[in-house]
């Protein structure tokens, strides 16, 4: 059963079903309904941590230093129930800036430094490599020793090997294929891989299930428990060492310092970066992984000790590397579905690790190293070609089979000297480079850009000094005399003895040495001088992303630019269809309003939070620092200063307030605007009006002197005419001018009190005594007109405030008027003086012929006599009620006229007037 | 045969300076101290000439003027209008609804009697 055809098929049948679980987490993510927003997904995920160096190596290591393994698990153990907090602050800065990988967190920490993505992205790829190459060491093995079943072969020196015959290229390259196929489909704005991240929670359940499984084989399958492994081992001289608290040779210093890389290698690892940070859908989800992924941790070594052990036991004497112990053990028992599933867990470890981390390498090495390159010596052919997100994929799809055959070439160059575990913590010293510069930029406030290059530089070179290069003299690829001589031959300079220091190991070593340069150097350029505008925004936003809801990356911005060009651009690297979508979306976000297909985003303004938008789009697709080139290239963004940027947060509370102050201002204006042309209508009308007035003023002045003129013309003309004639028409020119006379005086009074010219003597009066007054002075009118005046004037009544002589000036006025309109003989002028509304009322009533009722109001209007016989016409000059009713009005009263029309002509008149009483 | 010219003026005292002033000069005069009597005596009399007053009761010198010219059987009537308002606009359209002269008041004797007789071919 165990032949080559059926393992290639389960193996390929393995790999079949965790393309299909992608397949459909994506098409479910499409769909919105997402399969990895669970918190145990995330938990599980996480366990991409354990590769073949877990389900192989870890076995391997406890062989010779027994609980020597457990360092690297406690280090996690430790980071997430102890510093969950750094991680929550990594997932949320890097939420807030779209942050795609830890070279984009890095660089755009430092003010978006192209030079510092690549320097990370360079330091990635080189420390990873070594640890890809574990893999296809661990799967390559595992198949060759499966390949030999029955019988227990160990796997051959592959640099003996041809390349085209050599398993392991074959099994870099399906690998490659694999991982194309499954993570560079189609590219997203966010980076996300749902489906990846279902495949992944998937293995991490075969490998452990796979693991327990042998590890319960061999605990109860081929001993008797743990005990009587324990028992055996006891007994044994050789293997009793391995049960030891501290193993010698490893010490206190070796722990410490394993537990620490591997601290940091869970939170800086690329693939760790990508799925604990980057695809987490919740940063809810990292409480249950607090405690779950610890615990996976613990699960999944628990019986590591008892199978390196019993594998001691087992092949005692044989050549079988302990590496090997957890496949060949059940191999020895004839145990082939043990064996198919160890094959398989082992494959799924290997598979989990090259997939994740292939893909965030790649990510990182288009983003944060191709596109800079691209944008720099190519970016007129960027921006004549359309559509540049096939570019973008060949570049990834490149970089995956790039590094997997890096990670093939290390394995024949440097892979056998190793053992898995030594191969990995290779690649976790050159990943925990990234520490300083990335926790620093986390809490550290002066951190620069020159300071993280320093740092990442100095302490990369140190790693690939004390411990890259050793590994390819160890390998025999390069000469081995600068480990034992130093390089010049310098003794201070051995690569695994820096300076004098020994009793390290070798990892020990390096970590001391690369952390004394990359902190060293990291602290002191960052010194050197104070951060610019541009790293300390960039600060602000790390430092403070616990702080802020929101980014507030948008008010950080000043420039220009225009919707269809940050459209065009975004569509150039996602596709048009994605970009316009993703648009929409934002449009429908900012309440961008109507019916999806009616295109809402084209009514955006080119603000600077769109711009941000556009921005942090692209980020997904090309990184942050070069979407920041991209998008300055249709923004013209204005320089801002480290003052100006201060100055942004600081005035923002003042901008509002001039605002305010502007908005108030010309609330001002537009109200002085709109009296001022108030007032010129007014002028307008006031001016119509004194024009009327003036023709009506020239008119009634005009009619007296054509009588005058006329009349004494004809006596001038004509010294003999009849004496009767001559008196008549002189006294029509004496009565004439009297009219004239009384005109002038009148007009100039009435326009004396319209323009508060007047004076006025206000006094306590006695009503009645005027009223008295008055009537005497008119009672001649009365005697020629043969009419009869009756008063009705009570004693005791309270004193009015008013000027006397205007009062009588009002009094004659109507005595006179009701007079004028009396017939002669019956004439009968009644006139009553009461109280009335808190004042004095007054009345005037005439047995006269009345007035028609559309007459009145006109009246009271300069220049309107009422009246049709010519007889009436010359006593009046049309102005005594007009100038009456403003006395009366002067005072606070009011002056009307009551007239019972309807009863038909001979009603009578009653003009009365009401003034208030003196306080 | 004298010719007979209307007043129509509703101030009293000009309509006797008037009707003294032309029945000196030999004219037969009719009066009238309204619109609406201006227009009825008009065509009962059937004056040569009109001297009308612009404002009047019930009825304006322009509206009295307007239906004297719309009445056939008053054609070749002359009309000579009085104002005490001298302002261009009220000559020009006393002048468009048909008047044939126009004298602001206060006006010289002299003057009116040389318009009249100029009106009427005396």
């Amino acid at each position: 059963m165990l032949n080559s055809p059926a393992i290639i098929a389960v193996a390929l049948a393995y790999l079949l079903v965790l393309f299909a679980v992608a397949y459909w987490g994506d098409k479910r993510a499409d769909q919105g309904r997402s399969i990895i927003a669970s918190p145990t997904i995330y938990a599980l995920s996480m366990g991409v941590y354990c590769t073949t160096w877990t389900f192989y190596g870890s076995v391997g290591r406890a062989a010779v230093s027994g609980i020597g393994f457990l360092p690297i698990y406690l280090g996690p153990t430790l980071v997430m129930a102890l510093g969950w907090f750094l991680l929550l602050k990594m997932i949320r800065t890097a939420k807030a800036n779209r942050i795609t990988s830890i070279a984009d967190f890095i660089s755009s920490r430092y003010g978006k430094s192209h030079l510092l993505g690549g320097l990370v992205t360079v330091i990635a790829v080189v420390g990873i490599v070594p640890y890809i190459a574990l893999q296809l060491k661990a799967v390559s093995g595992s198949v060759s020793l499966l390949f030999h079943y029955p019988e227990i072969i160990m796997p051959g020196r592959s640099a003996t090997l041809p390349v085209l015959a050599d398993m392991s290229f074959y099994i870099a390259l399906i690998l490659a294929a694999f991982t194309i196929v499954f993570g560079t489909r189609h590219l997203d704005a966010t980076e996300r891989h749902e489906g990846m991240v279902a495949a992944i929670a998937l293995e991490s359940v075969v490998k452990l299930l796979a693991f327990l499984a042998v590890g319960l084989f061999v605990t109860y399958g081929i001993y008797d428990g743990l005990g009587d492994i324990f028992r055996r081992v006891a007994a044994d001289e050789n293997l009793h060492r391995l049960t030891a608290a501290i193993p010698s040779g490893q010490g206190y210093t070796g722990w410490f310092s394993l537990t620490l890389l591997a601290g940091m290698a869970v939170l800086f690892l690329p693939r760790q970066f990508q799925i604990a940070v980057v695809e987490n859908v919740n940063e809810a989800h990292l409480k249950r992984a607090a405690w779950l992924f610890p615990l996976y941790l613990l699960l999944i070594n628990l019986f590591v000790l008892p199978i390196a052990l019993g594998g001691l036991l087992h092949f005692s004497g044989q050549p079988v590397d302990a590496d090997t112990f957890v496949l060949t053990l059940p191999m020895a028992e004839r145990q082939e579905a043990m064996a198919l599933l160890v094959f398989i867990g082992g494959l799924s470890a290997a598979t989990g690790m090259v997939i994740v981390e292939t893909i965030a390498l790649s990510t990182m090495v288009c983003n944060d190293l191709a596109m800079p390159l691209l944008l720099r010596h190519k970016r007129l052919a960027l921006e004549a070609s359309k559509d540049l997100s096939s570019l973008l994929l060949g570049i990834r799809r490149g970089a995956i089979l790039l590094i997997l055959l890096l990670g093939y070439l290390y394995f024949r160059l440097a892979g056998e000297a190793y053992a898995l575990v030594a191969i990995g913590l290779i690649s976790f010293s050159a990943v925990a480079q990234f520490a300083p510069a990335l926790i620093g930029g986390m809490y550290w406030r002066s951190g620069t850009r020159q300071g993280a290059l320093a740092g990442l530089s100095g302490g990369f070179l140190v790693w690939a000094y004390t411990l890259l290069l050793p590994s390819f003299a160890k390998s025999g690829w390069l000469s081995a005399d600068f480990l034992t001589g130093g390089l010049f031959g310098i003794e201070l300079l051995r690569p695994q003895q820096l300076f004098g220091l020994t009793g390290l190991d070798e990892i020990s070593h390096c970590l001391f040495w690369s952390f004394v340069a990359n902190v060293g150097a990291y602290v002191g350029v960052s010194l050197l001088r104070p951060p610019s505008a541009a790293e300390a925004s960039q600060a602000t936003l790390f430092v403070d992303a616990l702080k802020h809801a929101r980014p507030v990356g948008a008010a950080l911005w000043r420039g220009s630019a225009e919707v269809s060009d940050l459209l065009a651009l975004a569509g150039r690297f996602l596709g048009p269809q994605r970009a316009e979508a993703a648009f929409a979306a934002y449009a429908r976000g900012r309440g961008g309003g109507g019916a999806p297909d009616a295109r809402p985003f084209k009514a955006l303004e080119a603000d600077a939070e769109l711009v941000q938008f556009a921005e942090s789009l692209l980020a997904g697709a090309i990184g942050s620092a070069s979407a920041r080139a991209m998008v300055a290239s249709v923004a013209k963004e204005e320089p801002l200063s480290l003052s100006e940027v201060m100055n942004i947060l600081d005035e923002a509370s003042q901008l509002r307030s001039y605002s305010r102050e502007l908005e108030r201002k010309s609330a001002e204006l537009t109200a002085a605007t709109r009296e001022l042309k108030e007032a010129n209508e007014r002028l307008q009308e006031l001016d119509r009006v004194k024009d009327d007035i003036m023709s009506s003023v020239t008119h009634e002045l005009r009619t007296p002197l054509t009588s005058i003129r006329a009349f004494a013309e004809l006596l001038h003309d004509d010294p003999r005419m009849r004496l009767a004639d001559r008196e008549r028409f002189l006294g029509v020119i004496v009565s004439e001018a009297e009219r004239l006379t009384r005109l002038i005086n009148q007009t100039l009074d009435l326009a004396k009190i319209e323009s508060g010219k007047a004076d006025w003597n206000g006094a306590e009066l006695d009503l009645k005594e005027v009223v008295e007054q008055s009537v005497a002075a008119t009672s001649q009118l009365f005697n020629e007109k043969g009419a009869r005046i009756e008063l009705d004037l009570p004693d005791g009544l309270p004193p009015i405030r008013a000027d006397r002589d205007r009062l009588i000036q009002v009094m004659l006025n109507l005595l006179s008027n009701a007079v004028k309109f009396l017939a002669p003989g019956k004439g009968c002028v009644r006139v009553s003086l009461r109280r009335r509304d808190g004042g004095l009322e007054v009345a005037v009533a005439d047995n006269g012929p009345g007035i028609r009722r559309e007459d009145q109001e006109t009246i009271f209007e300069k220049f309107r006599q009422v009246g049709d016989t010519m007889t009436e016409k010359p006593a009046g000059t049309g102005l005594g009620l007009p100038i009456s009713r403003r006395i009366v009005e002067h005072f606070g009263g009011r002056l009307w006229v009551e007239s019972d029309w309807a009863k038909g002509a001979g009603v009578g008149a009653t003009f009365r007037f009401v003034l208030p009483l003196a306080q | 045969m004298a010719k007979k010219v209307l007043i129509a003026d509703d101030e009293q005292n000009i309509v006797i300076s008037i009707e003294f002033l032309l029945r000196r000069e030999g004219f037969e005069v009719v009066v009238a101290s309204d619109g609406e009597a201006a227009l009825v005596k008009a065509r009962e009399e059937k004056p040569d000439l009109v001297l009308l007053d612009v404002m009047m009761p019930k009825m304006n010198g322009f509206d009295v003027c307007q239906a004297l010219r719309a009445d056939p059987e008053l054609a070749g009537m002359r009309v000579l209008m009085l104002t005490a308002k001298g302002r261009e606009t009220e000559v020009s359209k006393g002048l468009g609804l048909g008047a044939d002269a126009y004298m602001t008041k206060p006006f010289s004797t002299k003057e009116l009697v040389a318009q009249v007789r100029a009106l009427l071919g005396a």
